[in-house]
């Protein structure tokens, strides 16, 4: 029994950790059923009393969310692709090809990670207004398609790729561009899984920078449209909720389906010699 | 199948480090070259420069009649086995082995062939939808082996293919791999650091050290006439036993070695560059150059020498007798016999015509 004790309190403090994140996501799901004003009786009820589909109903016919979540889907998968892409291959270059100041350039990138995001937004934005791309998908797009975080991610991964297995395929008779599309891509799919994981969920939550740069009501993302419509219906919890819930839906869904690389990409670098 | 012809080959490295200091031989069409030497001798840079995957800071090589320092490696049409294998994860045996057929652009069927043909010289047939990680050490080995044959390449390039091996599979692979030379009549280049691979496999070897190339020659003309100390000592397991000391002429022929004098043919001191010899000289000795006298059984008594048991370290067919004599230890190879205890006396006889003598400034070979 006394050797029980702890494996019983460590499963308690996770049940209790656990039921404390689900519980007010279950409840955003049950008062997005509920009729309008219901969520604000008191008590407030935990289940809805009668259920009803009125407010994503509102929300796709009335309130144009669709428009909104393609945009979100348009500029995070945009995004993500090209994220991996140039990632992929920077950080494959930094761990395997030799270039004049390759630890220079790479060290310089790492000190750019001490700068908070906050301080370039608007530098960026200028630099964009510049290019021509304020309000534009690509000004969404272009400021995440390369990040310091996601080179070094792919970099520390690409370091454990034996130098022989990629002149074996030199030898064999690989061009770089080949070598590096028909070898070290497949070998280095947990960690692009993973990292396509982390720009989706970013770009599919960002709500400052589109907030910024995307100016046109046609061209807002999700969580920012969110945030308007909540100024605009202030009291109605129930019609903010249905849109809460289309808003986290796709990330879950995503997270839920890809969890099995998400975390053996986490787990990278720790287990491996 | 083509010969492989390095004129002073170089390779300094960007920190000034030298790996190969002008590096010349030849190896005919048809012939198994081994480059053998310790870690960090440049024997493996050697072979990447032939691969193509080390640039050549000067000199020059030719595959066949062609010059290729600055050709890729992907056409200089050559193959390579590396130590680690270095199997595509993710692909099947069959993938592996099509891999470089179908970079080339060869057509599907002729593809199909060739990885039939290869894998049936290897016995892979069985394995051929297996992913590497499903596959033992010497499964992989000769998977990236049937790679390189696959290829039907001019030059086939080897890099410690064996080490990753255990004993037994390392010796049977050797096997195999002498018999595939001898099957393909292929240019062959093989790096490793084990003498005995060398010597079994190689119809010449390179032996290299700290970049420089030692001796080319035949593996039996490296054991029986080595043309420094370097190789005398690399070549052969046990080692060669080294006596350093000075020559003296008179009373009679003799090297004077810490605390002890081993007695030496005068005629051959006569005749040879020894005469001249100012310095200290090292006298080379076989290990089965070696034998032990039984009591009663002095010899004519003067190729001769006193020592003590240090171990007797029988190991079937032999014994490996490490005895202590002018402060060092030397070992005999001798038959199975009884032999004193360690701590006692024992009186060796060695043959005087096989003694090498080197000099002790310069490791060059004097006689």
């Amino acid at each position: 029994m006394s050797a029980r004790l702890p494996a019983w309190l460590v499963n308690g403090a996770l049940w209790l950790g656990a039921i404390a994140t689900l519980f007010p996501l279950l409840w955003m799901l049950s008062v997005s059923l509920m009729p309008t004003g219901a969520a604000s009786s008191y008590p407030p009820p935990f289940l809805p009393a009668t259920l009803t589909l009125a407010h994503y109903r509102e929300l796709f016919a009335a309130q144009h969310l669709g428009r909104y979540f393609l945009n979100s889907l348009i500029v995070a998968t945009g995004a993500t692709s090209l994220a991996l892409v140039f990632n992929g291959m920077a950080g494959y270059a930094f761990a395997k090809l030799r270039f004049r100041g390759r630890e220079a350039i790479f060290r310089l990138l790492l000190a750019g990670l001490l700068v908070p995001a906050q301080v370039t937004m608007i530098p960026l934005f200028g630099l964009l207004k510049f290019m021509g791309l304020v309000n534009s998908y690509a000004g969404a797009i272009v400021p995440g398609v390369a990040s310091i975080f996601g080179i070094f991610l792919v970099r520390q991964f690409a370091l454990s790729i034996p130098d022989e297995l990629l002149d074996a395929a030199r030898v064999d008779g690989a061009s770089e561009w080949r070598l590096f599309r028909a070898v070290v891509v497949p070998v280095l799919a947990p960690i692009l899984v993973t990292l396509g994981i982390f720009v989706f969920l970013a770009t599919w939550n960002d709500f400052m920078w589109p907030l910024i740069v995307l100016s046109d009501r046609d061209m807002q993302t999700l969580p920012v449209a969110l945030a308007s419509l909540s100024r605009e219906h202030v009291q109605d919890s129930e019609l903010m909720m249905a849109g809460a819930v289309i808003t986290v839906l796709p990330v879950l869904l995503l997270f839920l389906v890809t969890q099995r690389f998400y975390l053996r990409g986490i787990m990278a670098g720790s287990l491996k010699g | 199948m083509a010969g492989v012809r390095l004129h002073q080959v170089r390779k300094v490295y960007d920190n000034g480090q030298v790996a190969v200091a002008g590096a010349s031989f030849e190896v005919a069409d048809g012939e198994l070259v081994a480059l053998v030497g310790p870690s960090g001798c440049g024997k493996s840079t050697l072979l990447r420069m032939i691969a193509g995957l080390e640039t050549i800071t000067r000199g020059t090589l030719h595959i066949g009649e062609r010059l290729v320092n600055d050709v890729p490696p992907r056409d200089r049409d050559i193959a390579m086995v590396f130590q680690s294998y270095a199997l595509y994860p993710h692909m099947s045996v069959r993938e592996n082995l099509a891999f470089g057929l179908r970079l080339r652009g060869v057509d599907r069927a002729r593809i199909d062939a060739q990885v039939r043909a290869a894998a049936a010289t290897l016995e892979l047939d069985e394995l051929l939808e297996r992913k590497p990680r499903a596959l033992s050490g010497g499964q992989r080995q000769r998977v990236a082996l049937g790679r390189a044959l696959v290829r039907n390449p001019r030059v086939f390039l080897l890099d410690e293919p064996l080490s990753n091996l255990d004993a037994k599979l390392r010796l049977s692979m050797r096997t195999e791999i002498g018999r595939l030379h001898r099957r393909l009549r292929a240019t062959m280049l093989y790096v490793t650091h084990d003498q005995i691979e060398a010597m079994t496999l190689g119809q010449r070897i390179v032996v290299l050290n700290a970049g420089e190339i030692q001796q080319i020659d035949t593996p039996m003309n490296l054991y029986n006439e080595p043309a420094n100390l370097f190789v005398a000592g690399f070549i052969g397991s046990p080692a060669m036993n080294f006596f350093r000391g000075r020559l003296a002429l008179v009373p009679r022929a003799q090297l004077l070695c810490a605390g002890a004098a081993l007695a030496l043919p005068a005629a051959q001191l006569a005749s040879s560059a020894l005469a001249s010899v100012a310095g200290e000289v090292i006298v080379g000795m076989r290990p089965e150059d070696l034998a032990v006298c039984q009591r009663g059984d002095e010899g004519d008594g003067e190729f001769t020498l006193e020592a003590t048991v240090e171990s007797v370290e029988p190991v079937g067919n032999e014994i490996f007798l490490t005895v202590q004599f002018a402060a060092e230890e030397r070992v005999c190879r001798v038959p199975p016999q009884p032999l004193p205890e360690p701590g006692r006396a024992v009186r060796l006889r060695y043959q005087p015509q096989k003694l090498k003598y080197f000099d002790a400034a310069t490791g060059t070979r004097l006689a």
